[in-house]
């Protein structure tokens, strides 16, 4: 549905995106994940045809962005980084004038409003100016924008920005909705997001891919080691030693509470069964042992990490935001 | 209903919500209003001394003491408040990011500016409709020949929309609003001062061709009541080349 092939866009002496080749089937949610400034939004732009690729072709539902503009438009529903509303015009007004550019009229219009109004629950608002509503109400109606004509295609910048974490729940079950149906791409620096609502994800890092896999597939990638964590009630002062002698531990990592320690070993192995054992044998209080899996949000830090001591060893790794990372 | 359409309805819709219209339109017909008054007072004290001198009943031409010079006046007014009325057409659509909104949606970037364009015109038509009020209640108390009235008309119309389409390529290369306002303003002046240039070059070609690029006398010339081809050619190609400049600003965005 959508295939990117080489895209490159440089901006002067600057460039956004740098030869990025990605594809997404019919009915598929991918996700494009990236730190703040990474090309997500310049990628979406070149596929919304806002504006050229400086290199490279890519075309959605067949049409090339480039030579045929208006069909690609057609295609897709668009919801940009910023809800693109008219403060002067009410939900009903507003949504109207949507389908009037999209060529859609009488009836099917009504129908369209009605259907698009429901599934994002605005039909308390629709009469009310778009001026008066809050952040969260203006994302829906963006929302509600994009998914008016039914489109094919959707391309969603950051969609669930500025929505309370009930609101957030009930716009990622609606993607999740639209799957199948519809070819969906969602930008997002929330990591957890990915994960609830995507078959696939895209991770982009200063204007190149550095990796495209499923959620659990990466993780799995770039696992090296198999963590366990325990925690004892107390700490006896040869517990590390005796751990760490057991066959397949390779590290045993102090935790910050009083009895809590992070276990690496070997992977492909399970000792969880024999660090029960050594710590009821002890004595030691076993109080809770699990397996630690690695979240998308190790994935992605280490891959970008690694891109950014490749690239430039000066310069300090991305960091996320606290307040960044919502999980709902 | 086309795109255009569409864009020419939501433009115009918003005019009437937010109170740009009111406010501007007020300014227009008070100051309409009060050179109309000055004038026709200025014709009846002209009018007084004229009967004293010749002891009798005097003809005073309205046409030439009112109209002409109430018309001539509006170039300034207009030149004023027109770029007001623009200066938000595109700035704004930039500043709220509804630009690209518009953009990425199935319509030709020509859809865009001419709906933009008609918009405003039919705001500004219907605000010089309204003054005509003016000559018909002077028609009670006086007799005129309104042919010469038409064409002033006439030329208000296209001055304005001339002037509308400076606003409109103005308001498409910035976002800020009082920079496209400053920067139609600017241009307009300028092209009035022209006629300035052209002047001081006298009856020579090179002065010919400075004076025809002014607004001034092609105006001039409809406000006398003269109809030539040569200024309606002026008005229209003016405002094609302004259209088309807006156009390639607007697609220009893209490639920035």
């Amino acid at each position: 549905m959508i295939d990117v092939h080489n895209i490159t866009k440089r901006y002067g002496h600057h460039t956004a995106i740098d030869r990025v080749t990605f594809s997404v089937a019919k009915g598929e949610v991918l996700a494009f994940l990236g730190p703040n400034g990474a090309g997500k939004t310049t990628t979406m732009r070149i596929l919304t045809c806002f504006m050229p690729a400086t290199e490279g072709t890519a075309r959605v539902a067949g049409f090339d962005c480039t030579d045929h503009p208006l069909e690609v438009k057609r295609q897709i529903g668009y919801l940009p980084e910023t809800p693109p509303v008219y403060q002067e015009l009410t939900v009903t007004e507003y949504l109207t004038f949507v389908g009037q550019l999209r060529g859609i009229t009488g009836p099917a219009l009504t129908s369209a409003l009605d259907k698009s109004i429901g599934r994002l629950e605005l039909g308390t608002v629709r009469h009310r100016l778009i001026g008066n509503l809050s952040r969260g109400y203006r994302q829906r109606v963006g929302l509600a924008q994009a998914l008016l004509h039914d489109p094919p295609v959707l391309i969603l910048d950051e969609p669930t920005v500025g929505l309370d974490p009930k609101q957030i729940i009930e716009i990622r079950e609606l993607i999740k909705s639209l799957a199948g149906s519809h070819s969906v791409i969602l930008s997002t620096h929330i990591l957890p997001e990915a994960t609830a609502v995507c078959q696939r994800v895209v991770i982009i890092n200063k204007g190149r891919i550095v990796a495209e896999d499923t959620p659990e597939q990466l993780s799995a990638r770039l696992r090296q080691s198999e963590k366990v964590s325990l925690m004892l009630k107390s700490r006896p002062a040869d517990c590390e030693s005796k751990l760490q002698a057991i066959p397949g531990v390779l590290q045993v990592l102090p935790g910050q509470g009083g009895g809590t320690f992070l276990i690496e070993c070997e992977l492909g192995r399970d000792l969880r069964d024999e660090l029960a054992r050594v710590a009821v044998m002890n004595q030691w209080g076993l109080l809770e042992l699990r397996t630690v899996s690695m979240t998308l949000e190790d994935v992605f830090l280490q891959l970008t990490r690694h891109e950014d001591h490749s690239a430039e060893a000066t310069e300090t790794t991305v960091s996320m935001a606290p307040s960044e990372k919502t999980d709902a | 209903m086309t795109p255009v359409q569409a864009v020419i309805a939501k433009e115009l819709r918003i005019y009437f919500v937010s109170p740009i219209v009111y406010v501007v339109g007020a300014v227009f017909l008070l100051i309409f209003g009060l050179l109309s008054y000055l004038y026709v007072g200025f014709a009846g004290a002209q009018a007084i001394q004229l009967m004293q001198m010749q002891g009798g009943p005097a003809q005073i031409n309205l046409n030439d003491l009112v109209f002409r010079n109430l018309f001539a006046s509006m170039r300034i007014v207009l030149l004023i408040i027109l770029p007001i009325l623009t200066m938000r057409l595109f700035a704004e659509e930039r500043k709220l990011r509804t630009f690209e909104f518009l953009l990425t949606s199935p319509l030709r970037i020509n859809d865009i500016v001419i709906g933009k364009f008609i918009s405003v015109l039919v705001i500004y038509v219907g605000l010089v409709g309204l003054t005509t009020l003016v000559p018909t209640v002077l028609m009670l108390f006086s007799d005129f020949d309104w042919n010469p009235i038409w064409t002033g008309y006439l030329g208000m119309v296209l001055l304005g929309a001339l002037f509308l389409s400076v606003g409109l390529f103005a308001s498409a290369v910035t976002e800020n609003q009082i920079v496209a306002a400053f920067v139609s303003f600017g241009m307009l002046l300028t092209i009035w001062l022209i006629s300035g240039l052209g002047s001081l070059f006298g009856d020579t070609p090179a002065g010919r061709v400075i004076s025809y690029v002014s607004y001034m006398e092609h105006y001039d010339r409809l406000v006398r009541g003269l109809i030539d081809t040569s200024d309606l050619v002026y008005f229209g190609s003016g405002l094609v080349l302004m259209l088309f400049l807006t156009h390639r600003v607007v697609e220009s965005t893209r490639w920035k």
